[in-house]
């Protein structure tokens, strides 16, 4: 994985990604209003309120759109990787989030076909959220 | 909403040779598209006093294109950190420069070694701070893949196709082989459109614009200077900037937006429209951002030439083409003719306004929009003879 852009989490983020390492999915939350947000910001865009909470997703959303992206850029990072696929998820917390669907064809893809998350370990510092179809429980 | 109906003209415009690899700096092309369009205008290069721009750290400082010109002086010399969508708004905000008494003649302009030099999109810091922390390290780097997310989510909704996206590209090129300055000019087909080979899904290459080294500049003052000036003044009669809510950190960040099928156009257009006192039927040429096909057919709907998820079935049935409903990028668009961000459709519309653009001039061209954006926010104006 050497190489590929990695997130250099800051105060905003920082419980996001340490929630990942620890495979757990986790979105703030408005402390007043409720309202979930992603990505994380220090202040509620509908009642400016700046008290914030973390919530564990549950995990589970729906493909909202995706791409397949068969020509790799930069060549060098992501010529072993095509074809992937990177989706806007949208989660049962209401949110979206950029990802990638893995454990599947991406021809097999489809506008809102469940999924849910599944950690990976890219480095000893980084997990990365990425989704898989729903296993039907 | 712009208030300066037929108050500003457009009253020069000039280029350079548009082309993959210049070999002249970016301040070069900037010089020589400015000294063109002053040229072109009759006004005297003493008499400029303003410079605007846009680019995301590609080309030069106004200040830099007032030095060279060697202007005595730079009252409103300023640019934008943006993308494309400001195409057109740098000619409004010269326009409510000489309104404000700020400037009396503001060179417009956009200057780019955007193959042999910085290529668009690159110099990213991928390592991956602000927003760029929950894309790249999902290898969602590139503007092509940020704008087929875009264009599948129309795709989802409408049923829009991978032809529809080709009748695009083909029409284009179909302009562009009637205009001497593009460099695409050799014809393509449908077939040629489904053969060229998969970017990132739903993008082929021939859904993806140029990159092109070069630079075009438009000349602004008021109606009452152009009017006993060489060229024929082209009002600027409409205008409009924005886009809608959650328009995110950066251009490339479209996480929060409410719905992808839909793009600024929707949201400017009552603006525009308003602003100019005009509809989208009155209009005789469009030249319509086009850094993806997608983004022609969001617009086309946005603005209101066809209904909301009509595009597709809209450009496929040859509404875009020179005897169509509204004639799109008559000069080759982004596509074909060349990526100068946007704002060599603005130097196409002028020049079809003037009655001036040769074999590719539609007859009788009165009202002609121009727009540049395809994601969050874009501008747009409407321009008449």
């Amino acid at each position: 994985m050497s190489g590929k852009p990695v997130p250099v989490p800051d105060a905003d983020s920082r419980p996001f990604w340490d929630g990942c390492r620890e495979h757990q999915l986790r979105i703030e939350r408005c402390a007043d209003c409720g309202t979930a947000r992603f990505p994380p910001s220090g202040m509620c865009p509908h009642c400016r309120s700046s008290r914030r909470e973390w919530i564990t997703a549950s995990g589970r959303g729906t493909v909202f759109s995706w791409i397949v992206v068969r020509h790799p850029v930069p060549k060098e990072m992501y010529a072993g990787e095509v074809p992937y696929v990177v989706a806007l998820v949208e989660l049962e917390e209401g949110v979206r989030m950029p990802t990638n669907i893995v454990g599947c064809e991406p021809g097999a893809i489809r506008a809102g076909m469940p999924v849910e998350v599944v950690f990976e370990d890219v480095s000893a510092d980084v997990t990365l959220p990425r989704f898989r179809p729903q296993v039907p429980s | 909403m712009w208030t300066l109906q037929d108050k500003y003209a457009i009253a020069g415009i000039g280029h350079t040779k548009y082309s993959a690899n210049s070999g002249a700096t970016v301040l070069n092309l900037a010089l020589e598209a400015c000294r063109s369009a002053v040229a072109d205008s009759g006004i005297q290069m003493d008499e400029i006093d303003g410079l605007v721009s846009y680019h995301f750290g590609d080309s030069v400082p106004s200040i830099a294109v007032a030095t060279g010109l060697g202007l005595p002086a730079a009252r409103y010399a300023v640019e934008f950190s943006s993308g494309g969508n400001a195409a057109n708004l740098i000619v409004q905000t010269a326009a409510a420069a000489i309104e404000a008494g700020l400037a009396r003649n503001v060179i417009c302009f956009r200057a780019m070694n955007g193959r042999s030099g910085l290529r668009l999109g690159g110099g990213r810091d991928l390592n991956s701070r602000g927003v760029t922390q929950y894309t790249a390290p999902f290898g969602w780097i590139t503007y092509p893949q940020a704008m087929a997310m875009w264009c599948r989510r129309h795709m989802i909704k409408y049923g829009t196709t991978s032809e529809q996206l080709g009748a695009v590209a083909v029409s284009c090129r179909r302009n562009a082989a009637l205009n001497p300055r593009a460099m695409m000019r050799e014809p393509i087909t449908l077939a040629d459109h489904q053969a060229s080979r998969m970017i990132v899904e739903p993008f082929r290459l021939l859904d993806i614009c140029l990159e092109s080294d070069g630079a075009c500049a438009v000349l602004v003052t008021s109606a009452e200077r152009a009017r006993d000036l060489r060229r024929k003044p082209v009002y600027i009669l409409g205008a409009a900037y924005g886009g809608g809510p959650n328009q995110g950190d950066d251009l490339f960040d479209a996480i929060r937006w409410p719905e992808h099928a839909h793009n600024y156009a929707k949201y400017i257009a009552t603006d525009l429209w308003g602003s100019a006192g005009v509809g989208p039927r009155d209009i005789d040429v469009a030249e319509i951002y086009d850094c993806f096909t997608y983004s022609v057919i969001m617009q086309l709907e946005g603005f209101g030439f066809c209904g909301e998820g009509e595009g597709g079935a809209f450009v496929q049935s040859g509404g875009i083409e020179r005897d169509g409903e509204i004639p799109v990028n008559t000069h080759g668009g982004l596509l074909s003719e060349a990526y100068i961000h946007g704002l060599n459709h603005v130097v196409e519309a002028v020049e079809q306004l003037r009655g001036e653009a040769g074999p590719r001039q539609i007859a009788g061209a009165r009202l002609a929009l121009t727009t540049a954006g395809a994601m969050t926010c874009g501008s747009a104006l409407v321009l008449r003879n």
